[in-house]
């Protein structure tokens, strides 16, 4: 048999304790060691930074500013209001920061789904990334929670086998780049919480009344679990803190329901290929029991593929006559709204396919008006007056719907 | 544990039917063959330690509430080199997994999703029928996301491929280049990609498909595919100044 007896037998020889090697204690600690001995480069944090808790009390620190942003492919075409709010929040709060051409998917998606890829590939991937990243001097933002995973696992994988860093370092050659790897690896939620009190004094409209239940993202917090933020103070440390936190900061109240650590039934793969399951997942296991259980006013998660999947699964399920109806977005949009923002030219909801309407009015949001501006938008582009809109166009500060 | 006959699979309730999805069997060596791939990962020791036969990762699965699928299945039977029913779940199972890794939760420290990610890397190296048959409808994704470095371009969100999704996705793929104007970060404004991507980094990108094997992975599950992929990266990275 080939586990455990056999590593068990090895240990007992040598009087050594059995490692539990699921995650490491302090992969920074690790990556910085390994920094010592000439093995790889470390991007470090070199800016102001806020420290947080991660599951088992490492210190995580969390860079402010000047970020390097690293964009989801789960944004493209379903949902790329989670990608402008982060984007706007980062401008609204005054910090720098860069939206690369120079960067790929993590194609993480890609390798859940087909496994048409191997691990070399994978961590090849992710520090021609973080290369890039580093070549800048801006710090590695990563906005899917997949890809953040993802290059979690690649860490990990990187740090315990020096093959695998030597095969990855001689394609880095090839590339003319050096094999780098920040100093933390940082989800954009994690920045929105490290940031959530500066987010919340520039609330604009009142959301408490606004009742919230959050979809935990698998690939956040059960992908190398000890690395995802904790907080003592929100669900007594029991549950990772980001999304929660920025909510009650922000004022609006969270709803618990039994199925919190569910899937939202993406599956990589079923949900391009499969999507009985993910529809079936989404709504049988997750939006109908936060309807009856928590009855949100809105559904709060901070992964791509998860606000697609709670998001657009609802549309059939609806058709059978079920218990949906619930409107899904970002944490970043949720606070870019609270701050705001333009639902159409900043948050994207008409992307969304879930009625996010009601939530609106709630918020004390006229969305008739919201989108008779973006129409108007659309029109200047149209007339060939603008061939992209902008920021300040964003901003309501081309036109005189005035400044959100 | 060394296994030297077949286990009486009629008898052994733990087997599914064996040709429930029609798969031919094959011999005990290759089997053996294919497990020694899966074993010689270098992340398997990372995934498995062995399987205090509890069922939390069973309780965690998604995937176990949907299918007949079980990863405290996959667990024992790599930990039991049990090779007649890792082969059968290589053909029959592991892409019913939702790689959503719920069972971490594990308190052996097992990662049973881990191993199906391997096992499925191990089946598309082979061609095995069952990675062929999963990735039938995906090609364009491989494509797309070799080819560009980006997985699912807006303009793949067309009516007839998400009909479930109603109406409003109807509208995003009928005002989809407008739309995609109006975003105000400039690298969004695409259609056919995620994002812009600089082709300076698609070259990189090619290079990396081609050092490390993960182009010809593909060969094995669609060679119509592999092919035009070689060729675009080939044409692409000589062009850049690469020998190829
Ligand atoms: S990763 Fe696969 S085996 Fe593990 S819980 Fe998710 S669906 Fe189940
Ligand atoms: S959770 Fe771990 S120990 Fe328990 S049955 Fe699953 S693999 Fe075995």
């Amino acid at each position: 048999m080939t586990i455990p007896v056999e590593a068990l037998r090895r240990a007992k020889a040598a009087e050594e304790p059995v490692a539990d090697r699921r995650a490491l204690d302090d992969p920074r600690a690790e990556l910085l060691e390994l920094e010592r001995q000439g093995e790889l480069i470390v991007q470090k944090i070199d800016r102001e930074a806020i420290s947080v808790m991660t599951k088992y009390g490492r210190e995580k620190r969390i860079q402010k500013s000047h970020l390097w942003h690293h964009k989801s492919c789960g944004q493209c075409g379903h949902i790329p209001g989670y990608s402008t709010s982060i984007f706007w929040l980062m401008r609204k709060l005054g910090y720098d920061y860069h939206d690369p051409h120079d960067q790929t998917s993590c194609t993480g998606w890609n390798y859940y789904a087909s496994a048409t890829s191997n691990p070399a590939a994978q961590a090849a991937v992710a520090v021609r990334n973080f290369a890039a990243a580093y070549e800048t001097g801006y710090f590695p933002l990563i906005h899917c929670g997949t890809s953040y995973g993802h290059y979690k696992d690649v860490r990990e994988e990187l740090i315990r086998h020096p093959e695998l860093r030597a095969q990855v370092r001689a394609v880095m050659a090839k590339l003319g780049k050096p094999l780098v790897l920040p100093e933390e690896i940082v989800h954009y939620s994690e920045w929105v919480h490290a940031l959530r009190h500066e987010i919340a004094a520039k609330r604009v409209r009142d959301v408490s009344g606004i009742v919230v239940s959050v979809h935990p993202a698998c690939h956040y917090h059960k992908v190398v679990p000890g690395d995802a933020i904790y907080d003592p103070d929100i669900y007594g440390g029991q549950r990772t803190a980001v999304v929660t936190g920025l909510v009650e900061a922000l004022g609006a109240t969270v709803h618990d329901y039994s199925t919190w650590f569910d899937c939202c039934g993406f599956g990589f793969r079923h949900i391009l290929v499969q999507r009985d399951f993910s529809r079936s997942f989404a709504t049988l296991r997750k939006i109908e029991v936060m309807k009856e259980e928590a009855n949100p006013d809105v559904v709060l998660t901070h992964d791509t593929g998860c606000v697609t999947t709670l998001d657009k699964s609802q549309f059939a399920a609806m058709a059978h006559g079920r218990n949906v109806g619930l409107p899904v977005m970002s944490d970043a949009q949720f606070a870019a709204l609270a701050l705001g923002a333009h639902p159409y030219r900043v948050c994207q909801l008409h992307w969304h396919s879930a009625d996010y309407r009601p939530l609106l009015e709630k918020m004390g949001i006229d969305w008739e008006k919201a989108w008779a501006e973006f129409q108007s938008d659309l029109r200047r582009l149209e007339s060939g007056e603008k061939r992209y809109l902008d920021w300040d166009d964003a901003d309501g500060l081309n036109d005189d719907s005035g400044p959100h | 544990m060394t296994v030297t006959s077949s286990p009486p699979r009629d008898t052994d309730a733990h087997y599914k039917v064996w040709d429930v999805a029609g798969y031919a069997d094959v011999p005990r060596e290759t089997k053996a063959r294919l497990f020694e791939q899966v074993k010689g990962d270098l992340r398997f020791g990372d995934y498995l330690y062995g399987c205090y036969e509890c069922g939390i990762c069973v309780g965690a699965c998604p995937s176990a509430k949907f299918y007949d699928f079980s990863p405290r299945r996959i667990a024992q039977a790599a930990a039991r080199e049990d090779v007649d029913l890792i082969y059968q779940q290589m053909q029959e199972d592991i892409w019913d997994c939702s790689q959503c890794f719920s069972c971490v939760r594990c308190p052996r420290g097992n990662n049973p999703g881990g191993i199906v990610t391997i096992m499925r890397e191990v089946a598309v190296r082979n061609g095995l029928a069952s990675a062929k048959e999963a990735l039938v409808g995906y090609t364009r994704i491989i494509y797309k996301i070799m080819s560009t470095g980006t997985q699912v371009s807006p303009d793949m969100l067309s009516k007839d491929s998400f009909p479930d999704w109603g109406p409003e996705t109807a509208d995003v793929a009928d005002n989809l280049d407008l739309w995609r104007r109006a975003l105000p970060p400039e690298t969004m404004h695409t259609t056919t990609t995620g994002w812009s991507v600089a082709e300076s980094t698609l070259i990189e990108l090619y290079l990396i498909w081609m050092e490390t094997g993960a182009l010809d992975m593909i060969a094995e599950v669609d060679p119509g595919l592999h092919t035009i992929l070689l060729e675009l990266m080939e044409e692409r990275l000589e062009e850049a100044g690469f020998e190829v």
